[in-house]
């Protein structure tokens, strides 16, 4: 790309921008050229950071007649792809869109600007005993917006939803300039519901300007236990024991030996770094009901082949038997050069086999896997470890990954349950839906982008593309996994 | 639960909806018949497909259910309590041939919507037969997906507009260990809202409200030792419960003789029918009205404080049954109906002109 063309564009958009509200310079714009998933990277021709959603407004009216695409960016903490620039297009930060503007305490909701951070709103509404539920791993860095087009998760999800059960309304940019709104404080919508289509869309169908969230009482008492299994089958069939049981925890998580160990050795949880698995079951309400749900857990964790059982004995230990599991990620990071996150859902019952086929692949490609799951969702995220300086090992982990996509949809699973397709995932979309419903998902953007100018190339692989992936992958006319159900 | 092998009515409808798109026809997907009072009438061919039921699968313990959409909701909810389980959002039936189908397309939830989530919420896949005869399938049995756009989702509401519902995944919650039922006097219906919000920034586990007639309702449900210790904090009568009437609405609010009208609100937002005959749920967020009204004046009402209404029953006939969306929003839904229904066979109008 020509830079008068860089410079002409940049002068068009500081007609209405501020000077350094519109970067151009290489040396800026590198710091914009990754999310997440930094194995990815391209340099954009601009970055543009409005202050207010006329701004926003103004900068897509002049990406609609230039037909430029538009990559939407939060906090840059996708851990696929979605935010990697377009090298033809701008970044639309919504950075300095930071405000919380409106906590009303009686209706029990709050109006944010795109870029407060996750965390930041419940910090903003504790003193009224209220907090926002969605809590992803990156939730002090991750920002709201890029929470409603990633419909992000978290440990809390099983029992208080996802980023779509916990959003009242939007407002949003369109790719031509206009807003329209999604109200659902009265809990109905007229006409169809787009907020199942705008949450999770990746930027693609608007950029999300407005995000009313709702506000959920803090529960008055919550205790963490934790079950030490000599075995993750046993782990993993202690999960449906409680839910058969009744109970939903409000958050229950697995990590196997080499997720527990990094983890102790990181943050010194107190972890049993011989156990095979460990289980964190946290458990809320009030103080009456938890003593006696904790009870019937702890109970269950024995009878389920637990060696051992520890319930934190405060809440300063329930927050350090937390510290291991949220600090999984960067604490695989201080034991591998690099490690790859893989996010497949599954159903529960498919655990064992799903891990076996982990651990098969994993000794067939040579390369070391530590596995933390939500273990309540079925939600699995293996960590595969890889040193990007070895020659050709990237590709090798990529290529595990597909793998365990791949198993995951064969096991009735999905490809992604919470980190979103990206650029990563695209290919095995091609595997996990067919033609017509790859096209169903083009032509409801074409609704909303017709020019397909917001976040192009991403999410929804082309017809292209998936006729590449296959021909990689299918060896010798046989598909993997002919008798997949993908349902 | 057994797998039903049999695609038969599948592929019959599969057939049938393609010579009908050949011949620039269009159809009134019927499944039970229970709802077809909510939305426009229609003028096309009925189409039954109340026959393609059965249950694909249910494994308790995974708390998701996959059922063809011509199940009966009784039959499933029965199913389900035997597990000790159940739908979240309370679905009403007015009427025991109503099908899980019917239920997923009009997105109607009873009295726990505004504490346990919509039908929305709940749904975690679809199988669909589109407008041009193709099934598609989104989301899958999993409670976590963001893999493509949540079209699963989508289909809630949709009033059989966008395709025949095949076959939906749905989540199921536990059964509450127990439940109560706890009435106050409240005079006028600001006191209950405010009294009714005020109670939401506490985490008691109310799992309905209600109030009319001056008389505030309240239902907890939850642990033995979590409820008892909301009755204590607070007090309250202990009555019957009569929800299943309010789900059902055949309460005597419900007057079968009268129009009855649904209004959105935010639910904080103060009483706007002082003097009607009104009967307010969940939280505050839908209130009905029971009685004539100028439905185009009370729309412009609710509209500038952010609501909307609904002509649910008994409004003179060409009163348009829904609230009418802004010009822009009409024009984006008719494109996503046609994304899916190119040729408009399924119930076209069911919900605005063109959609």
């Amino acid at each position: 790309m020509s830079l008068t063309r860089r410079q002409k564009l940049a002068s068009r958009f500081r007609e209405f921008l501020a000077g350094e509200s519109v970067i151009d310079q290489p040396t800026s714009l590198a710091a914009y050229e990754c999310d997440g998933l930094s194995a990815y990277r391209e340099q954009p021709l601009l970055v543009l950071l409005p202050e207010n959603i006329d701004q926003v407004q103004q900068i897509m009216r002049l990406c609609h007649e230039q037909r430029l695409p538009v990559v939407s960016r939060g906090a840059g903490t996708s851990l696929s792809g979605g935010a990697l620039p377009h090298a033809e297009g701008v970044v639309l930060s919504l950075a300095k869109m930071n405000r919380i503007l409106e906590v009303d305490a009686l209706s029990r909701c709050a109006v944010v600007e795109p870029g407060v951070r996750n965390l930041a709103i419940s910090e903003a509404v504790s003193a009224l005993g209220l907090y926002y539920a969605p809590d992803p791993s990156s939730q002090i860095a991750c920002s709201i917006g890029g929470n409603v087009a990633e419909n992000a998760g978290g440990v809390h999800c099983l029992k208080y939803g996802l980023t779509l059960h916990n959003i009242l309304a939007l407002k949003v940019v369109g790719s031509d300039g206009e807003i329209f709104e999604i109200d659902q404080r009265s809990l109905h919508s007229d006409g169809y519901d787009l907020m199942p289509l705008l949450v999770g869309s990746e930027g693609m169908l608007g950029i999300v300007v407005e995000v009313t969230v709702k506000l959920l009482p803090i529960p008055r008492c919550a205790r963490v236990v934790m079950g030490v299994f000599d075995s993750v089958e046993q782990a993993g069939d202690s999960v449906a024991m409680i839910i058969a049981e009744g109970i939903i925890p409000a958050g229950i998580e697995m990590m196997d030996n080499p997720a527990i160990r990094a983890a102790e050795d990181f943050v010194h949880a107190g972890y049993p770094v011989d156990a095979e698995a460990i289980l964190i079951c946290e458990l809320d309400g009030t103080e009456e009901e938890v003593v006696v749900q904790i009870a019937l857990v702890e109970n269950v964790l024995r009878k389920g082949g637990a060696v051992e059982t520890r319930l934190a004995r405060d809440e300063a230990e329930r927050l350090l038997f937390w510290s291991g599991r949220k600090a999984a990620f960067p604490a695989v990071g201080r034991i591998s050069p690099d490690y790859y996150c893989i996010d497949g859902t599954i159903p529960r019952k498919a655990l064992s086999a799903v891990l076996a086929g982990v651990r098969a692949l994993s000794e067939e490609y040579g390369l070391r896997i530590a596995n933390v799951f939500h273990a309540g969702d079925g939600n699995l995220h293996p960590l595969i470890l890889y040193d990007a300086n070895n020659e050709g090992e990237l590709e090798k982990t990529e290529e595990l990954g597909s793998k365990i996509l791949q198993l995951c949809i064969h096991h009735g699973g999905t490809i992604t349950g919470e980190h979103g397709v990206g650029v990563e995932k695209l290919g095995e979309m091609c595997v996990q839906f067919s033609e017509p419903e790859r096209n169903q998902f083009h032509a409801i953007r074409e609704c909303f982008d017709p020019l397909k100018i917001l976040n192009p190339g991403k999410a929804i692989p082309t017809l292209a593309r998936c006729a590449e992936f296959n021909a990689m992958h299918v060896h010798a006319g046989e598909v993997p996994f002919p008798d997949l159900e993908r349902f | 639960m057994n797998e039903i092998e049999d695609l038969s009515i599948e592929d019959e409808l599969c057939t049938q909806i393609s010579s009908v798109a050949a011949t620039g026809g269009a159809i009134e997907i019927i499944g039970g018949g229970s709802k077809r009072f909510y939305g426009e009438p229609i003028e096309a061919l009925p189409i039954d497909v109340s026959a393609h039921s059965g249950v694909i699968d249910y494994d308790p313990a995974e708390l998701v259910i996959t059922l063809r959409a011509g199940c009966l909701v009784t039959e499933i909810e029965a199913l389900l309590a035997g597990h000790r389980q159940m739908f979240g959002f309370e679905p009403p039936c007015f009427g025991k041939e109503a099908t899980i189908g019917g239920m997923v397309a009009s997105g109607l939830a009873g009295p726990r919507r505004a504490y346990a989530g919509s039908i929305r919420d709940f749904v975690l896949g679809v199988k669909l037969l589109d407008g041009r005869g193709q099934v598609l399938r989104f989301g899958g049995r999993v409670i976590k997906n963001v893999a493509g756009f949540d079209v699963a989702r989508l289909m809630v509401g949709s009033l059989g507009t966008l395709g025949i519902i095949l076959e939906v995944s749905l989540r199921v919650v536990p059964v509450y260990e127990t439940e109560l039922t706890l009435a106050y006097e409240h005079d006028n219906a600001d006191d209950h809202l405010r009294w009714i919000n005020e109670l939401g920034s506490e985490p008691y586990p109310v799992s309905a409200s209600m109030w009319s007639a001056g008389r505030s309702q309240l239902r907890l449900s939850g642990s033995e030792q979590g409820v008892r210790q909301a009755v204590k904090l607070l007090g309250g009568e202990e009555i019957a419960p009569d929800w299943q009437r309010l789900r059902e609405q055949t309460l005597d609010f419900f007057d079968p003789g009268l129009p009855l009208t649904r209004v959105s609100l935010p639910p904080a937002k103060p009483d706007m029918f002082p003097g009607k005959t009104q009967l307010i749920e969940w939280g505050g967020a839908q209130r009905w009205l029971s009685g004539d009204l100028d439905i185009a004046a009370l729309r412009d009402a609710v509209a500038a404080e952010d609501g909307s209404a609904c002509a649910f029953r008994r409004h003179p006939a060409g009163v348009p049954f829904f609230h009418p969306l802004p010009g822009a929003m009409l024009r984006l839904q008719r494109n996503i109906k046609s994304s899916f229904d190119p040729a408009g066979i399924f119930n076209p109008g069911r919900i605005y002109p063109g959609l």
